[in-house]
């Protein structure tokens, strides 16, 4: 067929089930984003013959003679290499001012949609962005970039730390050029598929392979027994003994439905998609665990039966085989602390199991390179981690395996897992040939991870006046068919939560069990989200109990500097109160609040409001580390080269500015390289908000030593002493005169990081809400969030990362149920199924600072990506119980969840 | 997404020109769903677009839509002014969960085939009372009246072979007041419960439930029923194992809201004047 793409004409025939974003896709249009490939999240945005379209949902045939735009082409005719126009389009334009993106997986079809929007429509986002999700942003940024609001400071001269530079890869990302994990594949790439489990527990009796290697294009069907029997855990730590190792490649006992059971490389997707009907796989069905409050019973099917691995690691590890991991710790007297309480408040919460729902899927290609090494794009927060993992499993030394990654389309802690490199790692050795795999947003839901769900039983009490007497949490975390994270998160959810009160008598028991569904993972919060729900909660009650002020009964109970910050235990540890903003953060959402509490609800609805509050450690413990190389080139700029991956978290703005800041030179001199495991020594990778503190803190003291050998060669060169010479405005002010930067290069320094002593940042979040009685639809009137991130290097980003945390937040509060059926098959497979936020479901939130200087991060920074999300469930059921009188227990606080309490509620019955 | 196991993509230009079914076929229309899930049964796609049916036909008895007038033509139609029932159409295209993106390619008679229990279409011909016109492979022609054609969920009326032609919506239907009531799970999420109310001028009640129940239900009332009268109408025609159970609602709330919102439209049309 003929037809016009980006104001050229193309021929091509089609393939007669092809969709236009894979045509497009295979052109080269890589700006044509794969979300969802179902119409819901509409990255996939083109114009036909300027109409906006889901390219995924059109049959490319239909574009026959027609006229095709994509994001690459909005300003104008190009073809599929140009690089960055000189000139944008007004959109594009708009959003590089108002930097309306995180990730930038959603931001070309954000921009195509946008685009083509009229009055009418801009004046309803929420109805006219409905067909276009981001999961970072919170939207905010969105909506002002379409109001032509800017907010990106373009001066190019001072020092640039604390500053809203705009991001370095802005132009690639709003003109669709930015590459993204599949968007450079090789050109001969094989595709692989895979057959997955359709039974939550079974043993594979018998695959036959024979009709599937018979069809046409099929190149290899891996099985079990082409699997490495070493066995691995998904989940990526510094220390890989932190998570259990219980998953195999392929896997001859299937533990939950969607478990690989086979993969099938061919020439195709659809070859490779005809290969996987084709196999005939022989069950034996086992009972499966579906319920986790049965797990520990005596007779409760074994999801990891010793049968299964005899062996020196052989389960049970644990006392019972279904338990993954626990914590137990308790200090002073709890029971005596309940005797001397003046109110007990006691209840059982429920947080459920969410996904992470990144755009961007996970994906991996992989090839050997042309002296052998084996070289992996995959979408990860862990490159190095998971570089080390494929050397442990495949037997090769470091030197061996390359992993890199391009721009990741965000991570939320999902891609802190080896979820996809395994097994194309294994496809390359076989086949010798390039592999690529690329899950559908199906598999992202049924076969990645999630969220811990959790039931959490809280007990607290409290004297007259307020004082916390004793604080007891039972939790029960479900980890699913593996261990992945399971220990990392039940510890760190019992751990901030309980440490920000100075309460004498705490006790913590938690489990984490083994069951027979999709495992959970590491999620943004990493625990903290389900206890910090649960426990402050709990102390909104014991406020209404005592009838004292939420806010004031954080301020009576919070550890202060000088406190000792104690959750379970008195051993000692690394975390330091480097600077300490709550105080202000409690101030200002209060004043906030009541300076504008936000419109009145519409007649009939109740209205309300909460707060709730969050405190987490900066750094994940045991060592987290940074390796950065900042280098002087010849023509006087700068790389910074770092281990992290730019996934929407903004570190590549971030390490920007230091270097520059650093080495007194414009931010536009500094370009940054992350992620490549050949770049530097090592670096743990972007999880546990670290970018900033440990990958920042690694570039500042590379930058410092290159300012320092920089400074000496120019005092060589002048005769001065290196202390009169003076790096600023991109030059080296000498007593001799200045000297430019240029005339000093090469020149190269190293800076490391190892993540220790820790800090504490902080987050308030508080809600006004409305109601409505009947029909328990909730309304966020009013949300106001201060964060102590210590010195802010990036206000504009930095406000980002808070308002995507509560905006993520406030779907799993209100919408977001990944549902598991009786069967153990997820039921939510598509996002029209799982409802993340979209523009409509989620109001500008005002952000607030506290102004801290930490002692323990670059230039006074602490992290700030994960913990805005934790405080965000508790201060929205908080509110509604103000709203209603009706306590919720369980998330999501959806309408068909919650009408029947809230009815109760209001009439006085809750 | 790309349907990999699609053979063949036959384009009729005439009735003349459709294929004898076979296992594995499936009617393009707009293909908004068609693309959106794994089809790994189909083989042969029958694209009805190639048919070149004109979207739509205004008559003094009515209006007739064809089954590919996409979402986006219906909402442009300019209509005659005493059909104030038109202002439903608005309504019923906001219904959908898709945005506008998708209204410029699906279509009307894609979203009655599908059978959702939340699609708008079906609640927009159920409740002024329109007529499928199906086209059976032996050449013949059958009606049916919309509320009929949707048996139960992703389930329709249509035998092996037939096809979707159009909906006929009578004048006197489009001439009734109406009033329309919806909630979802989020602001803008998939419908939970859909109803619509009409009011003859000679006032004549009528409330069409959907979203809330497995297939649509059309209540006709002589006169306006009082709440209780109108509350134990949906009692009797809604048995328990009629409300529609998935992600999108419970049943106990779809039933809780569909009793609400029934009243509320009861409300909206008691006045005699105006809604």
């Amino acid at each position: 067929m003929r037809l016009t793409i980006n104001g050229h004409a193309h021929a091509g025939a089609p393939r007669p089930g092809q969709c236009l974003r894979t045509y497009l896709r295979e052109a080269g249009w890589f700006g044509v984003k794969k979300g969802c490939d179902a119409g819901d999240c509409g990255a996939c945005t083109v114009h036909l013959d300027g109409e906006p379209v889901h390219s995924c949902l059109l049959p490319a045939f239909r574009a026959e003679g027609r006229s095709i735009t994509t994001i690459e082409g909005l300003a104008g005719p190009c073809r599929p290499e140009d690089p960055v126009p000189d000139a944008v389009h007004p959109m594009q334009a708009a959003f590089l001012a108002a930097q309306g993106f995180q990730c930038g997986f959603c931001t070309p079809g954000m921009i195509m949609t946008a685009a083509t929007l009229d009055q009418g429509q801009k004046r309803d986002l929420g109805a006219a962005l409905k067909g276009n999700l981001c999961r970072c942003t919170g939207y905010r940024a969105i909506r002002d970039a379409i109001a032509g609001i800017a907010h990106r400071d373009t001066a190019m001269s001072g020092d640039p730390v604390g500053r809203s530079l705009p991001a370095p890869a802005a132009p690639e990302v709003v003109t669709g050029r930015a590459r993204f994990t599949l968007d450079a594949p090789p050109a001969d790439a094989l595709h692989l598929r895979v057959l997955r489990s359709p039974h939550a527990h079974a043993r594979i009796v018998a695959i036959d392979t024979a009709e599937a290697v018979a069809i046409p294009g099929v190149v290899a069907v891996l099985t079990h027994a082409d699997s490495p029997q070493r066995r691995f855990s998904t989940g990526r730590h510094q220390d890989p003994r932190d998570d259990a190792a219980d998953t195999m490649v392929l896997d001859p006992v299937l533990r939950f439905v969607g478990q690989r059971v086979a993969a099938v490389v061919a020439e195709s997707v659809a070859a490779a998609e005809a290969g996987c009907r084709a196999l005939r796989v022989t069950y034996a069905l086992r009972p499966a665990l579906r319920d986790p409050d049965l797990a520990l019973n005596p007779d409760a099917p074994k999801v990891h039966d010793p049968v299964d691995r005899p062996g020196h690691d052989a389960p049970p590890l644990m006392r019972h085989p279904n338990l993954a991991a626990e914590v137990h710790g308790a200090i002073g007297n709890v029971a005596a602390g309940f005797a001397e309480a003046d109110v007990v408040y006691e209840e059982t919460f429920r947080a459920q199991r969410v996904q992470h729902g990144a755009l961007e899927t996970h994906g991996c290609v992989g090839w050997r390179d042309p002296d052998g090494r084996l070289t992996l794009r995959t979408s990860s927060q862990v490159p190095f981690l998971t570089r080390d993992a494929l050397c442990d499993l495949v037997g090769l030394e470091r030197d061996s395996v390359r992993v890199v990654c391009g721009r990741v389309g965000g991570g939320f802690g999902g891609k802190q897992e080896m979820l996809t490199e395994d097994l194309v790692a294994l496809a390359v050795l076989r086949t010798g040939r390039p592999v690529l795999w690329e899950l559908t947003r199906q598999e992202q839901f049924t076969a990645t991870t999630t969220r811990h769900p959790m039931r959490l039983a809280v007990k607290v009490g409290a004297r007259r006046d307020g004082r916390l007497t004793a604080i007891s949490l039972d939790v029960l975390s479900d980890t699913g068919a593996y261990g992945n994270h399971a220990g990392g998160v039940i510890h760190h959810g019992c751990n901030e939560v309980l440490a920000v009160y100075a309460c004498p008598n705490k006790r913590v028991d938690g489990y984490a069990v083994y069951t027979n569904t999709v495992p959970a993972g590491a999620f943004r919060g990493y625990g903290l989200s389900q206890t910090i729900f649960a426990l402050e909660s709990a102390l909104d009650e014991v406020a209404r109990a005592l009838a004292i002020d939420p806010f004031e009964l954080r301020r009576i109970n919070a550890v202060r500097p000088g406190d000792p910050m104690v959750s379970n235990s008195l051993e000692p540890h690394d975390v330091v109160y480097g600077s300490y903003g709550l105080d202000q953060c409690l101030d200002r959402v209060q004043q906030a609040l009541q300076a504008d509490p936000g419109p009145e609800p519409e007649t009939g609805w109740r209205a309300g409001t909460g707060m709730a509050m969050a405190m987490i450690d900066t750094i994940p413990p045991r060592g987290h580390h940074a390796d950065a190389q900042v280098s002087l080139e010849p023509d006087g700029g700068v790389t910074v080269r770092v281990g992290t991956a730019e996934f929407g978290n903004g570190t590549a703005t971030v390490h920007r500015q230091i270097a520059a800041s650093a080495l007194g030179i414009a931010a536009d001199r500094v370009r940054v390289a992350g992620a490549d495991t050949d770049a530097v020594g090592h670096d743990t990778g972007a999880y546990g908000s670290t970018g900033t503190v440990v990958a920042g803190l690694a570039v500042l003291r590379a930058a410092e030593a290159l300012a320092m050998l920089i400074r000496r060669r120019a005092a060589a060169l002048t005769g001065a002493a290196p202390d009169a010479c003076r790096l600023t405005g991109g030059a080296v002010e000498t007593p001799g005169g200045p000297l430019a930067l240029a005339a000093l290069g090469p020149l190269a320094a190293g800076g490391r990081a190892d993540g220790s002593p820790r800090s504490v940042a902080f987050n308030v979040q508080a809600f006004r809400v409305a109601v409505h009685p009947v029909s328990g639809a909730v309304r966020i009137l009013r949300s106001i969030h201060a964060a102590d991130a210590g010195t802010v290097i990036n206000p504009m980003q930095c406000r980002g990362q808070v308002e995507g945390g509560v905006a993520q937040a406030i779907g799993a509060a209100l919408y977001e149920d990944l549902a598991i059926d009786a069967a153990g098959r997820v039921v939510t497979q598509a996002l029209r199924d799982y409802h993340i936020p979209a523009c409509a479901d989620v109001p500008d939130t005002e952000v607030l600072f506290a102004h801290t200087h930490d002692s323990v991060g670059p230039l006074g920074a602490k992290s700030m990506s994960e913990s805005p999300y934790n405080p965000v469930a508790a201060a929205l059921g908080n509110a509604i119980r103000d709203a209603t009188g009706a306590r919720l227990t369980a998330t999501p606080f959806a309408p068909d969840r919650i009408f029947r309490a809230v009815m109760a509620g209001v009439s006085g019955d809750g | 997404m790309d349907l990999n196991t699609i053979e063949t993509v036959i384009r009729p230009r005439a009735r003349a020109d459709l294929p004898d079914w076979r296992a594995g076929d499936a009617c393009l229309a707009g293909g908004t769903w068609l693309f959106s899930e794994p089809q790994p049964e189909m083989r042969r796609l029958v694209d009805l677009t190639a048919l070149g049916w004109p979207s739509h036909t205004v008559a003094a008895e009515g209006l007739t839509l064809a089954a590919t007038c996409t979402i986006a033509q219906l909402d442009r139609l300019e209509l005659p002014p005493d059909w104030i029932a038109a202002s439903l159409f608005g309504q019923c295209c906001r219904a959908l969960l898709g945005s506008f993106k998708i209204w410029n390619v699906a279509t009307v008679g894609g979203n009655l085939c599908m059978a959702l229990p939340a699609g708008p279409m079906i609640a927009l011909a159920a409740a002024l009372e329109a007529t499928c016109t199906i086209w059976a492979p032996d050449g013949t022609e059958r009606h049916l009246p919309a509320a009929d054609f949707v048996v139960g969920p992703q389930r329709n009326a249509l035998r092996p072979g037939e096809i979707l032609r159009s909906l006929f919506l009578p004048a006197a239907a489009l001439a009734r007041r109406a009033a329309f009531r919806r909630i979802s799970l989020s602001p803008n999420g998939r419908s939970g419960a859909l109803l619509i109310g009409t009011r003859g001028s000679g006032g004549a009640f009528a409330l069409t439930v959907t979203a809330s129940t497995r297939r649509p239900l059309r209540l006709a009332f002589a006169t306006l029923p009082d709440p209780d009268t109108l509350h134990r109408a949906l009692a009797d025609a809604i048995p328990d194992d009629l409300w529609y159970d998935d992600v999108h609602g419970t049943p106990d709330w779809r039933c809780h809201m569909t009793v609400h919102l029934a009243q509320e439209i009861r409300a909206a049309l008691a006045d005699e004047v105006s809604a």
